[in-house]
């Protein structure tokens, strides 16, 4: 037994036990910033590196390792299986926490609600059950773990509990989260298939009848959707994401939307074995709707953490669009294309995780220097604090998609997938696919406005409260975790030839074909089968740089004045302050206009004599009103009319009883 | 590739550089000439580049190195373009590297830090003219996007001297769907180079404007490398256009001296003609108001959508 122990599986394994360790650490000295704040979450940091190299390792070597642990109730071990799937989101998770718990060390700080003891705890438990989601080969184990991680974030998102609105967001989380859980539950029930064990591999061989085959589909879409914030179970995530310190809303963002992902895949592809064409369609309509959604509520946003978070749904719509995609190739026999479809799906994955965890931590550290989340208070932070200034701006054009940069090569991949489509046998599906191709695109433009926004509104202009002079850059530890993240962001852009590669034992492994390689050099990325089409993200780079620096050059050579500063000309209007800048409502204002239809708002607008003007403007979304408001309403309408049978008196219950064994005795009788 | 190529891909950046300004002047001149006013010299364009080129450049107290930058940013990205698309010759290398999509995007870069400086004085006009540029830039770039995805399913390629030397080909004749994607270009290209329904590029007028309000804090070198980019942007928009919709006279092969004898003068008379066509639109329409513009776009938008499902319907 001891001389057959998987080495990298065995290393996962331990190294997720250190994390838990590290955890526990932090009760030991749960008031001291330095030593839970700094060396914990440092030591913590470091773990994850480990991780993402064995994960890393596993991933590049494409094998399958599987571990027994005789742990839990009796004839119920824990499975463990670490294949490419898993390595992939491993990977991911390590790689994406090394940045985040580096940036985590520099930045908790007394007097922040949870003792930073005890965040280190909920924080390392929290990372450790993701690692528990992703190597879990049985329900029990995966429920167990998915069950932990939520528990573990819904405590890290209530760190500031005495704020009331933190709580109800918390509750709102932990709510939605239940509804996702519940459906997992149920999901897996099917899945068993009658055979009544709950290992991942009896359920690969369990044969389902269609019918039950796609409620299994349904149920876990309804589940990993919501933990992935899918229209329209994704109210929780733009209350709850934001809530949470900076750190842990980028591991939400960056790492927990990606667990749903793993589970999607998992179950749709992995467990169903070969999926049905037409099951595709719904996280595909779901997820464009999704891009739609989130893209434009985020261009309305005048919170900079609550405009990240609908940002993530956007992408997670992106992801899950994908994922349809992938499903409608592989179920109609198109393997190849499928595997270019899933391949852009994961790419996405990977890029969002380093690109929104980036931003999540800017966003820190501003809320730090500051303590401003308003956008419309912020303004010219680039003097202030140029460090977190230009390394959030990477992250700020890679998540709009600009080429050379990684959100670009993950759209790319998804477009030319998209292409394809015409080549579908399904008539319907091929009039639907354009339709999808621009809303697509359409979410891709609009991350654009909402990245300009964002940035422009934070960084750039003139400080808009006084009180911002004495903002200040962020500290060591936390520009390593920014500086990480933001080589993450360039790496995955410039050589997306090197990924693709390493993603070729996870499409081989689940829709059964790698990506061809069609190109012979080791920068471009040629991935298309049989066509012509390519991208060099190296020489594109290039390329740019060398006819930027040929331009300073000659201008330089021929230019002979110097330059000179003065005060902004402004057309010649030289009472201007900074107040005249747009704020972020205004910078939102043709969204709102164009879009109208789709919020709620409510406006408070200022009697033609005020003195004290002051104007405030207020977006819900109507899914509230139409949707969320009547169900609460009929729960608690249920629950009420429950309520009437509970009268508080022993006897009463006594009563209930007897009337009960009355009634079993009788159907035991007559059965 | 062979070096002959890197010839031509050189030659036709130097070409779009030079050839920009004096399109720009050519349009300038028949607009002139339909509004029975007296026309500008064709060089106007460069004279005021030179004059620009030689000026003591003003820059504002509080503005933030990437206000400097963005000017090199954005004319280093527009000479790019002009290299990737085929203009003369389809032999391009650099293409290799970068296709339609990344050439799309490699105009949204350049889009990106043009209103990020544009903010970063923080004057009012600033915010505002970036604000209208993404406005306008969020619903022109996929149409543009889905113009040439229609093009690009006829041709099975993203690559454009691909879709380029197969729709030049000749067994293509002017379909259905790219007769719908050709309006929506067109309405793409005036949206886009703040040409007059959508932008007046002769105004200053504050409450109208969208490209000038961005670069107003500009002056002297980086004012001129603005201009430039603009013009280039035209320029390449407009070869954008011939490569889609009108792809005679471009050099399919290993473009030689007899090719250039071709492509050139082929080139030249489809931009003097492109310049005049424009020069009517704008004198027939007036500039509408800022909050119609989405409906433009949006119609834009709409028709190339249209294109793209009458290709999937009629395969044609």
């Amino acid at each position: 037994m001891i001389t057959t122990l998987p080495p990298l599986l065995t290393g996962c394994v331990a190294l997720l036990c250190a994390w838990v360790l590290v955890g526990l650490a932090g009760l030991l000295r749960p008031g001291s910033v330095r030593f839970a704040g700094r060396t914990l979450f440092t030591l913590g940091a470091v773990l994850g590196l480990g991780l993402a190299v064995l994960a890393g390792a596993s991933l590049l070597s494409g094998g399958t390792e599987r571990l027994i642990l005789p742990l839990g109730l009796p004839n119920l071990p824990v499975h463990l299986r670490l294949d490419p799937l898993s390595s992939l989101f491993l990977f991911l998770l390590g790689a994406s926490s090394f940045g985040i718990s580096v940036f985590a060390g520099g930045y908790f700080r007394q007097g922040e609600g949870t003792l930073p003891g005890l965040l280190c705890l909920q924080y390392h438990l929290f990372l450790a059950s993701m690692g528990g989601v992703l190597l879990a080969n049985d329900a029990y184990g995966f429920l167990v773990a998915w069950e932990v991680m939520t528990l573990s974030s819904y405590f890290l998102v209530t760190t500031q509990h005495r704020i009331p609105e933190i709580r109800r967001a918390g509750f709102l989380y932990l709510l939605m989260a239940h509804v996702g859980a519940l459906c997992l539950l149920l999901c897996f029930g099917v899945l068993q298939g009658g055979s009544w064990l709950f290992t991942f591999h009896a359920m690969r061989a369990a044969h389902l009848s269609p019918g039950w085959a796609a409620v299994a589909f349904l149920l876990a879409l309804i589940g990993f959707g919501a933990k992935a914030g899918l229209v329209p179970l994704h109210v929780w995530l733009p209350d709850a994401h934001p809530a949470a310190p900076s750190p842990v809303s980028a591991l939400m963002s960056g790492v927990m939307l990606k667990t749903a992902v793993y589970g999607m895949l998992r179950v749709g592809l992995d467990l169903l074995g070969r999926p049905l064409w037409w099951w595709g369609l719904a996280p595909l309509i779901l997820g464009l709707l999704t891009i739609f959604y989130g893209v434009v509520f985020a261009a309305v946003q005048t919170d900079m953490k609550r405009l990240l978070a609908y940002s993530s749904i956007e992408n997670m719509g992106l992801v899950f669009a994908g994922i349809g995609l992938t499903i409608v190739f592989a179920g109609s026999g198109m393997p190849a294309v499928a595997a270019l479809a899933l391949l852009a799906t994961l790419y996405h994955c990977l890029n969002h995780s380093f690109m929104k965890s980036l931003l999540f931590l800017g966003t820190g550290s501003v809320l730090h220097a500051t303590g401003e989340r308003n956008l419309g208070r912020l303004g010219g932070l680039i003097h202030r604090m140029p460090w977190v200034a230009w390394l959030t701006l990477i992250g700020t054009l890679a998540i709009a998609g600009l080429p050379p940069l990684n959100g670009f090569v993950s759209e790319w991949l998804l477009l030319q997938s998209f292409l394809f489509a015409g080549q579908l046998p399904h008539a319907f599906v091929n009039l639907l696919i354009p339709m999808g191709m621009a809303l697509v695109v359409l979410g891709a433009a609009l991350a654009g406005y909402v990245m300009v926004k964002f940035y422009g509104i934070i960084f750039l202009g003139q400080p808009r409260e006084t009180s911002l002079a004495h903002a200040h850059d962020c500290g060591r530890l936390e520009r390593i975790g920014l500086l990480w993240l933001a080589l993450g962001c360039l790496a995955l852009g410039l050589f997306p030839l090197q990924v693709v590669h390493a993603l070729g034992a996870v499409t081989g492994q689940l829709v059964g074909a790698a990506v061809p390689q069609a190109s012979a050099h080791w920068w471009l990325l040629a991935p298309v089968p049989g066509r012509s089409v390519s991208y060099g993200p190296l020489v594109f780079l290039t390329a740019t740089a060398a006819v930027v620096l040929l331009t300073v050059f000659v201008v330089r050579l021929i230019y002979r004045q110097r330059v000179r500063r003065g005060p902004a000309w402004d057309c010649g209007f030289g009472a201007a302050t900074a107040r005249m800048q747009d704020t972020a409502e205004g910078f939102g204002q043709p969204i709102r206009h164009l879009f109208q239809p789709f919020f709620e708002i409510e406006r408070e607008l200022p009697e033609p004599a005020d003195r004290t003007p002051r104007y405030r403007i207020a977006i819900r979304e109507r899914i509230w009103r139409l949707a969320y408001e009547p169900l609460a309403r009929a729960v608690g309408r249920l629950a009420n009319a429950a309520a009437r049978i509970q009268q508080g008196r022993i006897s009463v219950y006594l009563l209930y009883s007897f009337v009960t064994l009355l009634v079993l005795l009788a159907v035991a009788l007559i059965s | 590739m062979k070096p002959v190529d890197w010839i031509t891909q050189v030659l036709e950046m130097a070409a779009a550089l030079a050839a920009a300004p004096v399109f720009l002047g050519w349009l300038n001149q028949c607009r002139a000439w339909l509004q029975n006013r007296r026309a500008p010299s064709l060089w106007l364009p460069y004279r005021n580049l030179h004059k620009l080129f030689h000026k003591e450049a003003v820059i504002a107290e509080n503005a933030s190195p990437l206000f400097r930058i963005a000017p090199y940013v954005v004319f280093g990205a527009m000479v790019l373009a002009a290299g990737i698309i085929p203009s003369m010759g389809t032999r391009l290398p650099l293409v290799v590297s970068a296709d339609a999509i990344a050439l799309v995007g490699l105009f949204a870069a350049a889009r990106m830090f043009m209103t990020l400086a544009a903010m970063d004085v923080g004057t009012a006009f600033g915010t505002l003219g970036a604000r209208r540029e993404m406005m306008v830039g969020f619903l022109a770039e996929p149409a543009l996007l889905m113009v040439i995805f229609v093009a690009s399913l006829i041709s099975s390629s993203t690559a454009l001297p691909v879709i380029t030397a197969h729709l030049a080909s000749g067994h293509v004749g002017l379909s259905p769907s790219l007769a719908f994607s050709a309006v929506a270009f067109i309405l793409v290209l005036l949206a886009e180079n703040a040409r007059i329904p959508v932008d007046n590029p002769a105004t200053h007028l504050e409450l109208t404007m969208i490209h000038e309000a961005m670069v107003l804090e500009y002056s002297a070198r980086h004012l001129a490398l603005m201009e430039w980019a603009a013009q280039l942007k035209l320029f390449n928009y407009v070869c954008i256009g011939f490569a889609l919709f009108f792809p005679w006279g471009v050099a399919t092969g290993h473009i030689g001296p007899a090719g250039l004898l071709v492509a050139i003068p082929a080139l030249a008379v489809k931009l003097a003609a492109a310049g005049l066509g424009l020069a009517v639109i704008e004198t027939v329409s007036a500039k509408m108001r800022v909050m119609r513009i989405p409906e433009f776009l949006g119609t834009a938008f709409l028709f190339a959508v249209l294109g793209l499902l009458v290709h999937v319907l009629l395969k044609a």
